[in-house]
This record gives C-alpha cells, sequence and structure tokens, in this order.
C-alpha cells in the first residue's frame, strides 16, 4: 500500500526530474507556447472575420462555401488537419514556409481556430442593432464604411469574451503540434515534457507541463467568466434603457 | 436646457428643396403597400403626414432616401430624379437627413463621436472641423458639455436630440422624420417637438409622420392622411381638422384626438 503510492511519487512528481526539466520549460517551452497561441489566433481571427462575413453573406453559394469550411474544419479529429497541413502541405510541394516546421503549426492550429472563430464572429455582427447600420446608411455610410465603423467594433466587443475562452483552448491545442517534430528551439511545453518523459523513462515532466498549462490556462477562465458577468450586467442595463 | 434654434443657418435656395412622388408603388412581395402615391412637398415648409399603423407612412419616407426602393413611379427632390437608374444612394442621402423612432444612437461612441463619425468618414471633414461643426449643433439642441457622454447614459429626450444634430450636421436640405417622438416619455416629447419646430422655422423642408396632432396643426404647412397605401386626404391643417371631408379621416381624428 504504502509501497503503491511511493511508486506514483516517483512516476508522476519525483522532484529531481522535475527540477531538471523546469529551466527548459520556462526559458523554451512557455515562451514558445504562448507565442505559438498568440501567431495562431491572430491567423484564425484573420480567418475568422473573412469567413464570419462570408457566413451571413446574402450570395447563396457564398455562404454554402464558408459554411462547408467551419464544418469540416470543425468536424475533422484536429490531430489530423495538423497532419495533413503540416505534412500534407510540404510534401504536395506548396512549402509555404519552406521547411520551417513552427510555421506550419501556428498556421495549421490558426486553421482549425478560424473555423470556431467564424461562428462566433458571426453572431457578434449579426448581434449589431439593425436600426444602428440604417442609421449610418441613412447618414451616407457606404456598406464597406458601416461595416467598418459600425459592424465591426460592435461586434467584436461583444464577443471579446467567447473569443479570448477560444484562446484559451487554442493554449491547450498547442501540444498537438508535437506530432510535427519541432527542432529543439522551436519545442513547446508539452513536446519538451514529453522528450524529456521518454528520455528518463519517467512521467513527472509531464506533471510539470500540466501545471505549466493550469497556470496559464485557469486564471484566464476566472478573468473570462467575471469578465461576462460583468458584460451581461451593462448590456442588460442598455438594454433597460430602450 | 431645451433649444430652440439649430445651428443650420439653410440658406432658402438649399432648404427650399421640394419633393415630389410621381406614381410611386411599391410592394413587399404580394402586400402592395404603397399605391400610386402622387404628391407635392413643398420646399421649405413642413409636411406631416398622419394614418393609421400599417397606413405606409413609413414606407413612404424610407423611399425618399432610398432605404426601400418604389418599383414604379419617380420620386424628385429639388429637381433631381433620386429614383433614376444611376443615382449615387450615398450621395443621396447626404442631402436627406434621417430621424428615427428609436433614436439609433452609435452605442459604442459617445456623443461627440455620433455626431462626427459621418462628417469625418462621409464628407471628409478633419477632426477639428468636424468636432467644431458638431460642437455648434449639439449646443444647437440644447447638449452643450454632453459630447463625452455615451448614449445608454441619455435619456430617450437627450438620445434623440443627439440623433438630430447628428442629422444635421451633415447640413442635408431635407429631413425625415419617423414617428420622433413616439418612443419618448411624455414629459420629453416636449424639448424635442419645439426643437422640430424651432428647425421649420428656418425653413427646412420637412417631412414629419407623426401622431402628435397638435404639432402638426401648429408647424405644418400641409397634412397628409394616408390609410392602407394611398393617399386619402391632403390640405393644410385647419382644413384637414376642423372639416375633414373622408369618412376614413373623420373616423382616424376621432380615434386620435
Ligand atoms: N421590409 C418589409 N417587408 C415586408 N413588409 C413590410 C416591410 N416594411 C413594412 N412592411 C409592411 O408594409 C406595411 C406598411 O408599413 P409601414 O411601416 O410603412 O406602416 P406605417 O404607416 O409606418 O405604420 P406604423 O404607424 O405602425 O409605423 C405594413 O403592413 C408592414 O407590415
Ligand atoms: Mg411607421
Amino acid at each position: 500500500m504504502f509501497d503503491g503510492l511511493i511508486k506514483i511519487q516517483q512516476t508522476f512528481f519525483d522532484p529531481h526530474e522535475i527540477a531538471e526539466v523546469l529551466p527548459q520549460l520556462i526559458l523554451t517551452g512557455l515562451p514558445n507556447t504562448i507565442l505559438l497561441a498568440i501567431l495562431a489566433s491572430l491567423i484564425g481571427l484573420a480567418c475568422a472575420l473573412v469567413v464570419a462575413v462570408g457566413l451571413s453573406a446574402r450570395a447563396r453559394w457564398l455562404r454554402g462555401v464558408c459554411r462547408a469550411y467551419v464544418d469540416i474544419l470543425r468536424g475533422l479529429p484536429h490531430i489530423l488537419t495538423i497532419y495533413i497541413i503540416g505534412q500534407g502541405l510540404p510534401l504536395a510541394g506548396l512549402a509555404l514556409f519552406g521547411n520551417n516546421t513552427y510555421a506550419y503549426a501556428a498556421f495549421a492550429i490558426g486553421l482549425i481556430e478560424s473555423a470556431y472563430m467564424a461562428e462566433i464572429l458571426r453572431a457578434g455582427l449579426q448581434s449589431v442593432e439593425k436600426g444602428q447600420i440604417e442609421a449610418a446608411r441613412s447618414l451616407g455610410m457606404s456598406p464597406a464604411k458601416c461595416f467598418v465603423y459600425i459592424i465591426l467594433p460592435q461586434g467584436i466587443r461583444r464577443v471579446l469574451p467567447p473569443l479570448t475562452g477560444q484562446f484559451i483552448l487554442v493554449i491547450k491545442g498547442t501540444a498537438l503540434v508535437f506530432l510535427l517534430g519541432l527542432t529543439t528551439s522551436q519545442r513547446e511545453i508539452f513536446s519538451i515534457a514529453q522528450d524529456a518523459a521518454i528520455n528518463n523513462a519517467n512521467l513527472s515532466p509531464l506533471t510539470a507541463a500540466g501545471i505549466f498549462y493550469l497556470l496559464l490556462t485557469v486564471p484566464m477562465t476566472y478573468a473570462v467568466n467575471a469578465w461576462e458577468r460583468r458584460m451581461g450586467v451593462q448590456s442588460k442595463r442598455v438594454g433597460g434603457d430602450d | 436646457m431645451t433649444a430652440q434654434t439649430p445651428a443650420t443657418q439653410t440658406p432658402a435656395a438649399q432648404g427650399g428643396q421640394r419633393i415630389l412622388y410621381d406614381g410611386v408603388n411599391l410592394s413587399f412581395g404580394a402586400h402592395h403597400v404603397l399605391h400610386d402615391i402622387t404628391l407635392e412637398i413643398p420646399g421649405g415648409q413642413t409636411t406631416c403626414i398622419i394614418g393609421p399603423s400599417g397606413s405606409g407612412k413609413s414606407t413612404l419616407l424610407r423611399c425618399t432616401n432610398l432605404m426601400e426602393r418604389p418599383q414604379t413611379g419617380r420620386i424628385l427632390i429639388g429637381g433631381d430624379e433620386i429614383t433614376a437608374k444611376g443615382t449615387d444612394i450615398d450621395r443621396l442621402r447626404r442631402r436627406v437627413g434621417m430621424v428615427f423612432q428609436h433614436f439609433h444612437l452609435f452605442s459604442h461612441l459617445d456623443v461627440m463621436e455620433n455626431v462626427t463619425l459621418a462628417l469625418r468618414k462621409v464628407l471628409g471633414l478633419g477632426r477639428e472641423e468636424a468636432e467644431a461643426r458638431a460642437m455648434a449643433q449639439l449646443e444647437a439642441v440644447g447638449l452643450g458639455g454632453f459630447e463625452r457622454r455615451r448614449p445608454a447614459d441619455l435619456s430617450g429626450g437627450q438620445q434623440q436630440r443627439v440623433a438630430i444634430a447628428r442629422s444635421l450636421a451633415m447640413e442635408p436640405q431635407v429631413m425625415l422624420f419617423d414617428e420622433a417622438t413616439s418612443a419618448l416619455d411624455p414629459e420629453l416629447v416636449k424639448g424635442v417637438l419645439e426643437l422640430m419646430t424651432g428647425l421649420a422655422k428656418t425653413g427646412m423642408t420637412m417631412v414629419v409622420v407623426t401622431h402628435e396632432m397638435r404639432f402638426a396643426r401648429s408647424v405644418a404647412g400641409q397634412v397628409v392622411f394616408m390609410d392602407k397605401g394611398r393617399i386619402v386626404e391632403q390640405a393644410e391643417p385647419d382644413r384637414m381638422f376642423d372639416r375633414p371631408e373622408s369618412p376614413r379621416l373623420q373616423h382616424f381624428l376621432d380615434q386620435v384626438l
């Protein structure tokens, strides 16, 4: 019984193993994870914006294309998409980023995220009061100006909390890029922990990695929840005024 | 607080734009909403449009700045046929201000930004010039000192006055009001009506859809009664209200007065 506990401790919580991997996790893994998540989110956001506009377009074929894009990327296992894009594109001669695995990884996660973010953005853009759009148009604003100055700022503001929530998922999603085989300096938290775990036949580095992920995601989750509560209160006040 | 004279000193030539509806028809699908509307809105005065709900008042107003497009018929503003094929809609709308029942201020912008946005992005004015123009309008509607407030922090009456200032800052030749006071608490109606009265006195051409019969009687040059998509009666206010001719108008007036 006691032996069992010690074995668990040695497998998952070996302080020596953790201490050994810690510098790498902090100096290489953490910055890479954060950078990868930010890059992927920016790529995702840019693509999502285009797709979100397409999803609420008047032209049926355009709506159809965007709907298919969202359905496919959300319907596939992420691991498959990352493989197809990260390994497939260069193999097929579409070496967009040379042999920079890191860039393919960011691109692959970005595309996946864009499908989820597009749905969030679409909801935001469509939530903008039609009357304000009419008011803008009646002042002589073109549809494009109306989009840039009225719809976009209001639409995005309203979905900032769910977008941030999505960012938390991106942080976790970056773990999957180990599949693409990153160079030593490109490795993010999970790759480093996994390599160390395999080399030392001990799972403690993974425990350390888990703690890092939790340190990143849990505070953000609470912040988003608080934010959403505050915005809920605000929008009720605005709504009650009408 | 209540303001009387809007800052736009509309030159007679500009404020004198008349509007002509010539055989205008509009349907939403099978629903024929405007039947052969032929109507002259004289320049430089106020025309009030009254009528029961669903009679097509808003739709007629919305045709005037092409928010809706009639299927047949022509609309002319100051001699320009706006229903003609090549009309630049955005350019037309600079000439035609519109005020809505529910204000529709831009909720993410403060009062000053609400007024300056179109000045800057549509007319291309620089920030300083736009803000000076906006400030003059805001003071004219009695809202000097409210520049940095958010729409949500204003009363309905204040919001509507910002909306009027926002339209007037574009220096339009024609102003359209669609039940501008219908959404206001009773005690806030007066201030907005006074503002509209002051604007009418400057010689602005105004088309006002309203349920405020006292306003119509005292300000309008002519009153138009619509029912079921047709113009049923059209006259100067005293004749309209004191000696209604059609039974439908009599019935309508019995209900609202
Ligand atoms: N976009 C639209 N699509 C379909 N039907 C419409 C549309 N807009 C208005 N209608 C219909 O056209 C008719 C006239 O509407 P309109 O809003 O012009 O009436 P109104 O006289 O302004 O009424 P109210 O006093 O209630 O504002 C109504 O039966 C309305 O349901
Ligand atoms: Mg109406």
